[in-house]
């Protein structure tokens, strides 16, 4: 982590802090949850398109393993919340390797419809292993999860639960990209058979990025479950997939912080054309074309790009 | 019914829904050769298509032969009017971006639909009634020969297209090697612009035959796009003949599934022989393995 | 230049100040509004559903206003889009509670509703939900009704109970089974299996489509191949008219029954000839005119097809009259009780004989659905319309 990086950070942090202190509206509260929930997702997701240079459509799988086994073991089988948190990890990396292993050796397009494909199945698994997933109507009455005693039964402690696994994620994140391991990923990125040919062992830094990413995903899919106390495959489609990618790509697919940005804008524009109501999606993808035209590296690059502007200027 | 007529049954509709997944692969194959670009408002094309030909045939009344020609000659001018208006404008575009801006595409056909259309679903009469002809002890659809038939002669002029006019030698020529092309003279842009025209063209078509089976409404773009970026991946990507056979394969693979096995299962069991295909050979059924090196991510 | 500039922002004043005036004066004469919230999914995959809805309910608040609102407060909807994603609906869920809305209305598909169902339980605010799953209402844990929740649509297992019925008069044992894959049709699929053996009905083949589905004579040809004597299609997708075009194609010729889903002129036209003699059970909006006069729905059923259809200028469906019970169940709760959710609550639970067009409600701390068999009618359709079936 740099010192650009760890201020940004530190920033990053006392707004949180003070957020629910002059925003109480718990509407607005909640619809940072999803900011953050959606947020974990896309910086993993980010450190595998944006660093390792690797797409996936196929990243709803991985938040679906993560809400779906959280909400199995602890509404159907009565596993203690955190137990069921980590078996999704676990299950959600033990799948992401197995997966991983042939999918990573694919490129480009071909990469792309093989998570897209494992997306898709995995979705359809969800909807017809009825007896374990309740199928299409999903699983309702979901526990809380609690931490120290507290049980985060209110939308200001989860919002304080969510971003400081958020907050942690980004650390982590950070610190990543600026290890050994951020440089190697970076190479691979830019020339795999150059990376390659400097002794880098690409496949097996790609899989571990990937594990990583499902790790975020699963991670993100308990914290959903807990707080929506409900799941049903139509959250884990392709359709949420993709919607990760946008985030990740609008954001600015360079930076870990352009995911975060993805994800806010994204989580948050829909609530704000609610008001459009059938106009909606016309605008939004609208928006969407607009800022891919004009900033094609994403709305970081354009805040870069304004950044340097004045510096020149003063 | 004897199990050896259901297998017959499974394999015809497995056919006809494989050969739109093939004409939607045609489509995805065209503009990946001259841009390198999925496009995925594919789908958004058939949808259009269809609900173009419902407008022109059902609402004005037109007759078939009108309306189809029409149908066609809108979605030509709607694939223009998206490579200019939102391909073309990009500069120094990356392939993610082209996918992210292709997504803003169909988000935003789906919106206009949903305006101009409305949210039912729309239904279209199939072209020469519904009294099912049977084939040794199978029930064959009238709308199925109607599919199949069009399907064929799609490929036949887009290979004639092709092979024979100096446009399509052109096009081709961009496929292989687009800055070779341009040395040689041949305006790259406009084939560009040409490829999306050509595509959306092809889309419509796809739309008009298969709504009389399928129905249509706004929303339903997007999976068939998914099933014919399958088919185009599958047969190898910017390869005709590959993506027809990976069309019907997933068409028959997806019928027999849901007939043999079960049909919630149906798509899983077609993904998963895609998987496993790509996974021994990464580069589709009849791709070439430094072609697909060739496009960068 | 400057005069101009003056006059312009005189003029702007002006107006601003009129009505202002205007506005206030509006407020002295008429009671602070009733807010009721309305989640209804009018765009997305259910929009097909949620339209109806909307619509339905914006012909309340107009009728109910036109008739000087409720004890003289005008209502006032806060309609908020749910898009089919439960996500979006939990969300919408909690940006009109705190608006203060008195109660909300919907939301139109079983996964919304059951996502919104524990914050409303939470907000101990009631909720009246157009979608039909049993779980909504019903806590299958403490096998008890959820205290705010109440729902309008029929009850899936009272359609599955009246099939069979049927089935069983007709002397039908064998039935193969095809549901989509939505909430509702899951719902139907278990039910059907559930209730099968009360009836003495072996259900010997099982098949499920999805939403997009194209092409279904796979499952079709599979059923085909079965001893089946009748076939119950359960689903609420455009994808039903498929099933029973599919079945005229294969030559299939054992009865075809269909569930409530199939309330939908549309749909019947849609399927063509194929719809002919298909039996559904469905509450009495779509032969609202067949009704007997003195029949206790007949005068709700018709003003609401009359006022819908001139409107809109397509069929009424029963999935707007969904909306349209929950709504005025809210009102008539408001009339009675003012604007107090406690007592508005036991209004609601404890209502008797309330007519909507799903049938007569008798609601009770045991019951939220408050349907019974009899809100159900067997209908067919008879060259292209619905029609009351008889023997």
């Amino acid at each position: 982590m740099d010192k650009k990086d760890s201020l940004t950070l530190l920033i990053l942090t006392v707004c949180l802090v003070i957020f629910p202190f002059i925003v109480t509206n718990t509407y607005y509260i909640s619809t940072m949850v999803f900011v953050g929930i959606n947020g974990i997702i896309a910086i993993g997701l980010s450190l595998l398109m944006g660093y390792a240079g690797q797409i996936s459509i196929g990243h709803a799988a991985f938040f679906g393993l993560g809400a779906y086994t959280s909400a199995v073991l602890t509404a159907k089988l009565g596993f203690h919340p955190w137990g069921a948190f980590f078996l999704g990890i676990l299950l959600s990396s033990c799948i992401a390797l197995i997966i991983g292993i042939p999918s990573l050796k694919l490129k480009g397009h071909y990469l792309a419809m093989a998570t897209l494909g494992f997306g898709e199945i995995t979705y359809i698994v969800f909807n017809e292993l009825t007896d374990i997933t309740g199928g299409p109507s999903g699983i309702g009455d979901i526990p809380k999860i609690s931490l120290a005693g507290y049980t985060m039964n209110t939308d200001i402690k989860y919002y304080f639960f969510v971003w400081a696994f958020l907050l942690l994620i980004l650390t982590f994140s950070l610190n990543l990209i600026h290890s050994r391991i951020g440089r190697a990923l970076r190479s691979i990125h830019d020339s795999e058979v150059a990376a390659n040919a400097m002794g880098i062992n690409t496949g097996k830094l790609k899989i571990q990025v990937f594990m990583i990413s499902a790790v975020f995903g699963s991670v993100a899919g308990s914290l959903y479950t807990h707080y929506v106390t409900f799941v049903s495959p139509s959250s884990f489609g392709l359709f949420f997939s993709i919607l990760l990618v946008m985030m990740v790509v609008i954001g600015g697919m360079h930076s870990v912080w352009g995911a975060l940005i993805g994800a806010a804008l994204l989580t948050i524009l829909p609530e704000f054309l609610r008001a459009l109501k059938d106009f909606e999606i016309f605008v939004y993808g609208s928006v969407l074309l607009l800022i891919m035209i004009f900033l094609p590296r994403g709305l970081i690059g354009g805040l870069e790009y304004l950044f340097n502007r004045l510096i020149k200027k003063v | 019914m004897p199990l050896y007529s259901q297998i017959i049954q499974y394999v015809l509709s497995g056919i006809t829904i494989g050969s739109v997944y093939a004409i939607i692969a045609l489509g995805f194959n065209i503009i990946y050769n001259s841009t390198s670009i999925i496009n995925f408002a594919q789908g958004e094309f058939v949808m259009l298509g269809g609900l173009t030909m419902i407008f022109f045939t059902v609402m004005l009344k037109f007759p078939l032969v009108i309306g189809f020609p029409l149908t066609v000659l809108v979605l030509t001018l709607i694939g223009i009017i998206m490579e200019r208006f939102a391909i073309s404008p990009i500069k120094k575009p990356t392939v993610v971006t082209l996918i992210i801006v292709t997504i803003a595409v169909s988000i935003l056909f789906k919106g206009i639909a949903m305006l101009v259309w409305g949210k039912d679903t729309h239904f279209l009469p199939p072209f020469s009634g519904e009294k099912g002809i049977a084939f040794m002890g199978a029930s064959l659809n009238p709308q199925y020969i109607w599919v199949v038939g069009i399907t064929v002669v799609v490929v036949v002029l887009l290979s004639v297209f092709f092979k024979y006019t100096i446009i399509g030698k052109a096009m081709t020529a961009c496929a292989v090697n687009r800055t070779a092309a341009s040395l040689m003279g041949i305006n790259v842009k406009r084939m560009v612009l040409l490829s999306f025209a050509l595509s959306a063209a092809i889309g419509g078509i796809a739309g008009i035959i298969i709504t009389p089976i399928t129905l249509m409404s706004y929303d339903n773009g997007a999976i068939l796009g998914l099933k014919g970026f399958g088919a185009a991946v599958l047969g190898g990507l910017g390869n005709f003949y590959g993506a027809i056979f990976a069309g019907l394969l997933l068409g028959v693979m997806e019928s027999l599934g849901a007939g043999l096995v079960h049909s919630g299962y149906k798509d899983a069991i077609a993904l998963l022989v895609l998987l496993l295909v790509l996974f021994i050979k990464p580069s589709g059924i009849f791709g070439v393995t430094e072609a697909s090196g060739f496009k960068k991510f | 230049m400057f005069k101009r500039k003056l006059l312009i922002l005189g003029g702007v004043l002006f107006l601003g100040l009129a009505l202002s005036v205007n506005s206030f004066a509006k407020k002295v004469d008429l009671k602070e509004p009733y807010k009721i919230g309305c989640l209804f999914a009018f765009t997305g995959p259910a929009s097909w559903l949620g339209e109806p809805e909307r619509r339905t309910a914006v012909w309340i608040e107009d009728k109910v206003n036109k008739a000087g609102g409720i004890n003289g407060h005008p209502l006032k909807l806060l309609i908020e889009d749910t898009k089919g994603d439960p996500t979006a609906a939990v969300l919408a869920a909690k940006k009109l509670l705190k608006e203060g809305v008195l109660a909300i209305v919907g939301p139109s598909t079983s996964g919304e509703s059951m996502a919104v169902v524990p914050i409303m339980e939470e907000a101990e605010q009631i909720l009246v939900s157009c979608a039909a799953a049993e779980a909504i209402v019903h806590d299958p844990k403490t096998d008890k009704e959820r205290k705010w929740i109440f729902k309008t649509p029929q009850k899936d297992s009272h359609v599955v109970q009246k099939i069979y019925g049927h089935m069983k008069k007709s002397g039908i044992a064998k039935v193969a089974i095809i549901t989509d894959t939505t909430g509702f049709g899951a719902q139907g699929r278990e039910q059907l299996k559930k209730y099968a053996p009360e009836f003495g009905i072996a259900v010997i083949s099982d098949e499920t489509y999805g939403p997009k589905d194209t092409d279904l004579t796979p499952q079709l040809t599979k059923i085909k191949g079965t001893e089946a004597q009748a076939i119950v299609n359960w689903s609420i997708l455009p994808a039903q008219t498929t099933v029973m075009k599919n079945r005229i194609q294969l030559g299939i010729t054992i009865p075809l029954y269909q569930s409530h889903g199939f309330g939908n002129t549309k749909y019947a036209a849609a399927a063509g000839e194929a719809a002919e003699g298909v039996i559904f059970p469905c509450g009495r909006v779509l032969v609202a005119e067949f009704l007997d006069k003195k029949h206790p729905q007949k005068k709700l059923l018709v003003e609401y097809k009359k006022a819908y259809e001139s409107q809109h200028k397509e069929d009424v469906s029963t999935f707007g009259g969904h909306a349209l019970d929950a709504l005025n169940l809210v009102v008539a709760a408001l009339k009675a009780s003012g604007p107090d959710k406690n007592k508005m609550r036991s209004f609601i639970e404890n209502k008797k004989g309330f007519v909507g067009t799903g049938g007569i409600f008798n609601f009770s701390p045991t019951d939220h659905t408050g349907l019974g068999l009899d809100s159900l009618e067997m209908l067919t359709v008879k060259k292209g319309k619905f029609d009351l079936y008889k023997k």
